[in-house]
């Protein structure tokens, strides 16, 4: 391991910026801050990379290809552009940016609370306090996983695990598996526990439809292309409801295979509405299947059709345009299943994430426990957050989407260090 | 060389919903509402059911009059068929409520609405009610609703339309998701 802390002795002290986070996010802000000379420590709970050592499950691997991964002043180097990074090869990317940027890294330092005073923010860690006039918080948008309230009433017999928990389909007992969930998560999860030779049912809500592979690319290289994913948080129609979209059915393979409902349909896995309730050890899913497929195909083929007029408008030449078989649905799905009779022992809660921000001491949550910003530039003075999804673009959430919002970020955290500067002055 | 400009008129009122969207997020006790019905036997199979007060905006509202509704059983049922079946009216609430939607989402997509027509058919196996078969539910075995709409859009975006209005439909909800329902007598 690196010990970073040759670079910088100080394991308390002030600093101008306190970066909290040594994900790709916060150290992409550290280069950032450094290109500008501005002083900070990068403040890391584990190891750089901590969510990617410990909370992905092992044949996870990226969405997005090996030529998207790039961080600012860094990209991907290898001699495989068009493959998908395994975790471990995320985790020694992330390490290298952490050694090649130089980040002021202080690891194994878990920062358990952030209080305002009049000098800025006084950050309190398991390994000393630091003074910062501002904070970036780059802790990561996936903390804690997500459980609906229906989780609650789930049967004793059933063991209940999240994505956080799930490592592969052999830490599962023999028996039937509710998936519970349609985002990548969710149909990963269904489409190995299936392979494995469990019967699986996977419970289907709103979700995001998206060929890997389209008009002979990968879908990535249109969405970069067409700059559909630059499209800016004050351009977007719903902007609450973007922030919270599932993230979109694709899986990275070598293969580079289709991961859809209807290919999961057509290995044995079963389909059924979103889990509503359970009632008597009785799950109870929606009869609105029909629909939340209808509308993912409809919004696919828009997306599509966006994708082939850039193509024409471009005159690029590739493969004829294509359109997906639309998402085969049972004409009458199961609304229920018995929860108590065995053939369900395990239900795997991909039901999305959030961050966990239990020891931010400052008043910018919103009712929903989220925090309040514009475009990252949080509401309290000089502080910031960087990495959630919709930030500041589509892209936000990507690895190589971090560059243009941590540039924006820091030009404005520049700004507000010299009005203070001035102020002071 | 002039262009007209086509005005889309459903008439919905589409700034008045998204005024109402945003001045709800801010204050979300004021959309809490209660819906209400009275009901009283008349004799027989036939009932009869107003509506009139509704509490929303954190206050009591009221409809602009009282609504009144028959629900009774066909003759084949030995009834007097003084009304339609209290099933047929959630078929009727139904319809309502989705089209309701498709016309507010077009307004707000700016497309025009020539016709808007649905029939909805929902078989049902009355062994359940009559308690010939426990394993018969004693609602409908499914619902079909078809639509047949004429608008100035594609056939995607009318899809889209009727789409997005199920998502956002009470009575779509309603119906496809399981309610605890609480009946009290004489309390």
């Amino acid at each position: 391991m690196i010990d970073f802390r040759q670079k910088d002795a100080r394991s308390a002290g002030t600093t101008d910026v306190i970066v909290i986070g040594a994900g790709h996010a916060g150290l992409a802000t550290s280069f950032c801050l450094s290109e500008r000379s501005i002083d900070h420590v990068v403040l890391e709970r584990g190891e750089v990379a901590n969510s990617w050592r410990k909370e992905r499950w092992d044949s996870l691997k990226l969405l997005t290809p090996n030529w998207q991964s790039r961080l600012p002043g860094f990209s991907y180097a290898g001699d495989d552009p068009d493959g998908f990074m395994s975790m471990p090869e995320v985790i020694d990317f992330i390490q290298d940016y952490a050694v090649f940027s130089e980040a002021p890294v202080k690891t194994n330092t878990t920062v358990t609370s952030v209080r305002q005073n009049l000098d800025g923010y006084r950050v309190v860690t398991d390994n000393g306090e630091w003074q910062a006039k501002s904070v970036v918080i780059a802790s990561g948008a996936c903390n804690v996983a997500v459980t609906p309230k229906v989780a609650e009433s789930i049967p004793a017999n059933i063991t209940s695990i999240t994505p956080h928990q799930y490592r592969g389909p052999d830490q599962l007992e023999a028996g039937g598996v509710l998936v519970v969930g349609a985002s990548a998560t969710g149909l990963q999860l269904a489409d190995e526990i299936r392979r494995a030779g469990h019967e699986v049912t996977i419970a289907v809500g709103e979700h995001v439809r998206m060929p890997r592979r389209y008009r002979g690319q990968d879908i990535q290289v249109w969405l970069d292309r067409t700059r559909i994913l630059n499209e800016c948080y004050d351009e977007i129609d719903d902007l609450t409801r973007a922030r919270g979209l599932p993230s979109p059915q694709l899986i990275g393979s070598s293969d580079r295979k289709l991961l859809d409902l209807n290919s999961l349909t057509d290995s044995g896995v079963r389909l059924a509405g979103r889990l509503m309730g359970v009632n008597n050890g009785m799950a109870q899913f929606s009869g609105s299947l029909a629909n939340v497929c209808a509308l993912a195909d409809l919004k696919m083929n828009r997306l599509l059709d966006t994708i082939d007029s850039w193509i024409n408008t471009h005159s690029v030449s590739c493969d004829a345009a294509e359109r997906f078989d639309a998402t085969c649905v049972n004409g009458s799905p199961t609304l229920s299943l018995d929860l108590t009779d065995g053939s369900i022992n395990t239900i795997i809660w991909a039901t999305g994430f959030r961050p966990d921000y239990s020891w931010l001491n400052v008043p910018v949550l919103d009712r929903k426990g989220r925090i309040r910003h514009e475009g990252g530039v949080v509401d309290a003075p000089g502080m910031y957050v960087v990495g959630l999804p919709m930030l500041r673009r589509r892209k936000s959430s990507f690895i190589h989407g971090i560059e243009d919002d941590v540039r924006d970020l820091t030009a404005h955290l520049h700004d507000f260090l010299d009005t203070e500067l001035r102020l002071a002055v | 060389m002039s262009a007209v400009l086509k005005e889309v008129d459903n008439g919905v009122n589409v700034e008045a919903l998204l005024g109402a969207r945003e001045a709800l997020t801010e204050a979300p006790e004021a959309a809490q509402f209660v819906w209400r019905a009275t009901s009283e036997w008349m004799k027989g199979t036939h009932t009869q059911s107003s509506v009139n007060r509704f509490f929303g905006l954190g206050e009591e509202q009221s409809h602009v009059r009282e609504y009144s509704y028959d629900t009774d059983h066909p003759e084949i049922f030995a009834s007097e068929d003084l009304g339609s079946t209290p099933v047929e009216f959630v078929l009727v609430g139904l319809a309502g409520c989705l089209t309701a939607g498709i016309a507010s989402v077009a307004q707000n997509r700016a497309i025009q609405l020539n016709s808007v027509k649905a029939t909805i058919e929902a078989p049902m196996d009355i062994q359940g009610i009559l308690g010939i078969d426990s394993d018969v539910r004693n609602g409908f075995a499914g619902i079909t609703v078809k639509y047949q709409i004429d608008a100035d859009a594609s056939e995607d975006d009318i899809a889209a339309i009727v789409a997005q209005s199920q998502k956002r439909s009470a009575v779509f909800d309603i119906i496809a998701n399981p309610t605890n329902v609480t009946v009290e007598v004489n309390k």
